[in-house]
């Protein structure tokens, strides 16, 4: 059985209120480490016995028209071992 | 890329620029350098190429738009009028109430959430720069078929984003209009009304006066999003531009603009502006620009002092930066350190990012070095002015020369089924499935909101003085005749405010189109201008302001000709208000107004998929007896509801299914007496004791009455045909859940 998941993060450009909300909230709760902080969501994908390239292509083709939002949000696929 | 400045552009007058790619023609090119005497930096040609676009420098619609001046009506009540962020009208009571709709069609296709979201905050801010508190807002939406695959994607994210961000900031959405049509797809409609409310004195204008006052960036920190927006996105179709590398998209955060909102509203209480702006589309390029401008011209600004969310960004790109939620203001030097204490308050950025100077120009640097120097008027009034051929299209006369033809009930069962067939209609159905995602009563202040004829909001708690306000278009009517379907646009926006018993007062537009550069379509914009400004002419009601968008088109098809006409009225007190229906049995009905043989662009026409025929011809000064009639009768009316798209049938379903309590009525000619849709017309219901006063006022303003029928009982029966509320209401409010989850 393996493992693939998929990271999405907004696009750098694009504006991210909740990083903001918790960068801001950060040093309120006395952590003063963080200079800017992105949010994101991961995907964990569990799949029987090792990906083959057509399942890691179709699982490419999920995360860009269902698990992320193309025109804002950028995705990474990794398989974890 | 080495830093274009403009003693490099001086030295270097042969460097290719990437003029077209910005979407500037080659003799607007020519005319920049004839301006500058020089070819632009590349900054300088960012600015001229978003402030020249057709979405900012309305350089189609500027010769056509002039009729709303040339033929204003004369009015005491209009404090500010057009060119201003937004119009101002004074509403009493030293109140001045200032309203404004504002498109953001394309950004709302590409990315339908952030989209809508963003076009709501853009035209809050609109309100909040005349030194107005935002109190409400309003969307007409426009989409594709009902039933189409993309309209399911697109519908839900903008209703959702509309919701999102206006829930947020604590405004109620008071009404607006769901309407399909397949010319949407690829290209709905999102358009976007926000009121706000102030005193008199409290009024604030986009200028740059005196010289040594600072210009001061605050809100939010500027980032790469949304560049190239404006004259990308908003003025060319799609694929024409190819991809570009920043996202063309905005994320609008609502609760930073919140704090924005109270942060301003606090500075201008203690009167620490002289001027100010928001921005909006062209970001900082139009708010420098059109801040100088609107002074004696002179302004330096330090780009580099702009605070960056993203620190590669150049500087053409924050001058093109779309990023929300900020806002420029002129102070005084004695002011600035109030002006930032309250900032401080807030946890809003502030920088002070220039100063007005004496001179004509602005000059912005970067790092010390200069890479703008212009006259801003040439930048943010004196664009181009096309004069674009314009032709009636084919389809006119062939459309006009075909009669409607299309099946009529005749008998019982028919009739039964067309009345049930309009209830449930997409374009007629009931809203509730998106209106519930708005939060409709925030603050205490609605009176009405969707499905009530208007939205009405109340100003003043002690002494209830309120506004009304109506969005109307009829696109199927603006195709048969755009000269007749604007006057009747605003014709039913202002009986829509009139049934409640609010005074029409001023006018707003927004004016969707498909490209100017269609001779045909150029014909509709002028036709549906001309109508509006002769109908405001006529009706005495000023226009205040207003958008156009060019460009709504999938390919070579075009929208339909949708011009949205706003109409906002006064009324003196909330609590006098006529419902829009009736809780009572035993009342009597009345229809104002003659029923004509009216199906050309008709809700029926349109389901049998025919837009043939010719539209109604606008009778105003029958439409002005019937609000004055209304208006008068509002003492004693128990209820009034407009008659509008779905004629008769659809004003007597919304009615009967809005306290469940029915009604019995007696037709003539039920089929066409249900289902033509001839403007001017409005049921009444008045106690059987009120009924003569009814008569009386009906001769007084020479209107056509007729008695319907009584109300009462668990069903809406016509003549023999007896529908159950239960049954009505089943047709009328499952549309939308089948359709959209």
């Amino acid at each position: 059985m393996a493992k693939i998941v998929v990271d999405v993060m907004l696009k750098p450009e694009i504006l991210d209120p909740q990083g903001n909300a918790v960068a801001s909230a950060l040093p309120r709760l006395g952590f003063n480490f963080a200079k800017s902080v992105r949010q994101g969501k991961r995907f964990e994908i569990e799949i029987e016995g090792e990906p083959t390239t057509a399942q890691l292509a179709e699982i490419e083709k999920a995360a860009e028209t269902l698990l992320s939002n193309p025109v804002i949000e950028n995705f990474v696929v990794r398989v974890e071992k | 890329m080495a830093l274009d400045t403009v003693a490099l552009a001086q030295t270097t007058p042969d460097t290719q620029q990437p003029f077209s790619e910005l979407g500037l023609k080659p003799d607007e090119y020519a005319r920049i350098k004839e301006i500058l005497g020089r070819r632009p930096t590349s900054s300088e040609l960012a600015m001229y190429s978003v402030m020249w676009s057709e979405h900012c420098s309305y350089k189609s619609s500027k010769v056509h738009l002039k009729q709303f001046g040339d033929k204003a009506p004369k009015s005491d009540a209009l404090l500010v009028g057009i060119g201003e962020n937004a119009g101002v009208v004074d509403v009493g009571q030293g109140y001045a109430v200032t309203f404004k709709i504002e498109s953001h069609n394309h950004p709302s296709f590409v990315e339908p959430y952030q989209g809508a979201a963003t076009g709501v905050g853009g035209i809050v801010r609109d309100i909040l720069t005349m030194g107005a508190r935002p109190i409400a807002v309003m969307d007409p939406l426009r989409f594709g078929p009902a039933d189409a695959a993309d309209t399911r994607r697109v519908l839900p994210g903008i209703v959702a984003g509309v919701g999102g961000y206006g829930n947020c900031l604590g405004l109620p959405n008071i009404g607006g209009e769901v309407v399909f049509d397949e010319t949407y797809i690829g290209n709905p409609l999102v358009n976007a009304l926000c009121v706000g409310v102030m005193k008199h004195s409290d009024i604030k204008l986009a200028k740059a006066a005196g010289a040594g006052n600072l210009v001061v960036l605050y809100g939010a920190k500027t980032g790469g999003d949304g560049i190239g927006g404006v004259s990308v996105l908003a003025s060319e179709t799609f694929g024409a531009g190819g991809s570009t590398k920043r996202p063309s998209v905005q994320v609008g955060d609502p609760f930073v603009e919140k704090v924005l909102i109270e942060c301003s509203l606090e500075i201008f209480a203690e009167d620490l502006v002289v001027g100010i702006q928001d921005l909006g589309g062209a970001g900082l390029s139009c708010a420098t620009s059109e801040l100088a401008s609107g002074g004696s011209g002179g302004m330096k600004v330090a780009l580099d002092k702009v605070p960056l969310r993203d620190p590669s960004l150049s500087p053409e790109e924050i001058l093109m930066s779309e990023s929300q939620e900020r806002m420029c203001a002129i102070v005084e030097p004695n002011k600035i350190e109030r002006f930032l204490e309250i900032c401080k308050k807030w946890d809003v950025t502030v920088t002070v990012i220039g100063e007005v100077t004496d001179g004509d120009r602005l000059e912005i640097t970067w790092n010390g070095e200069v890479i703008v120097n212009v006259p801003p008027r040439t930048v943010a009034h004196e664009g181009p002015v096309y004069n674009r051929p314009l032709a009636q299209p084919a389809y006119i006369d062939e459309v006009n020369s075909k009669t409607v033809d299309v099946p009529m009930p005749t008998s019982d069962s028919e009739i039964k089924a067309a009345v049930l067939t309009l209830a449930a209609a997409p374009n007629l159905a009931d809203k509730s499935w998106v209106t519930s995602q708005y939060d409709k009563y925030v603050q205490g202040n609605t009176i009405q909101s969707q499905p009530d004829d208007s939205g009405m909001v109340r100003l003043d708690e002690s002494t209830h003085l309120g506004v009304a306000i109506s969005t109307d278009a009829n696109a199927n009517w603006s195709y048969l005749n755009p000269y007749q379907g604007a006057k009747l646009a605003l014709a039913e926006a202002a009986r829509n405010i009139a049934t409640a018993g609010a005074r029409p007062l001023a006018v707003t537009n927004c004016l969707n189109f498909g490209s100017p550069e269609d001779p045909g379509v150029m014909w509709q914009f002028a036709e549906s201008v001309r109508g509006l400004a002769d109908g405001c002419l006529e009706m005495g009601l000023p226009v205040t302001g207003g958008n156009v968008s060019f460009y709504n088109q999938t390919g070579a098809v075009a929208i339909l000709p949708t011009p949205v006409i706003g109409v906002l009225g006064v009324i003196q007190d909330v609590r006098t208000r006529t419902p829009m229906s009736f809780t009572e049995s035993g009342l009597e009905l009345y229809l104002l107004g003659e029923t004509k043989e009216d199906l050309a662009g008709s809700e029926w026409a349109f389901l049998h998929g025919q837009r043939v025929g010719q539209s109604p011809t606008a009778d105003l000064a029958q439409e002005m007896r019937l609000i004055e009639l209304l208006l008068e009768g509002n003492s004693f009316f128990a209820a009034a509801h407009d008659l509008s798209q779905g004629g008769l049938s659809a004003g007597l379903t919304e009615m009967v299914l809005r306290h469940k309590v029915g009604a019995s009525i007696s037709l003539v000619n039920p089929a066409i007496d249900l289902l033509s849709e001839t403007p001017g017309r409005v049921i009444v219901a008045v106690n059987s004791a009120d009924s003569v006063k009814l008569q009386e006022l009906a001769t007084k303003f020479e209107i056509a009455l007729a008695k319907l029928g009584v109300t009462g009982g668990d069903s809406l029966t016509i003549n023999n045909v007896r529908i159950s509320l239960t049954e009505l209401s089943t047709a009328h409010t499952s549309t939308f859940p089948r359709l959209f989850g």
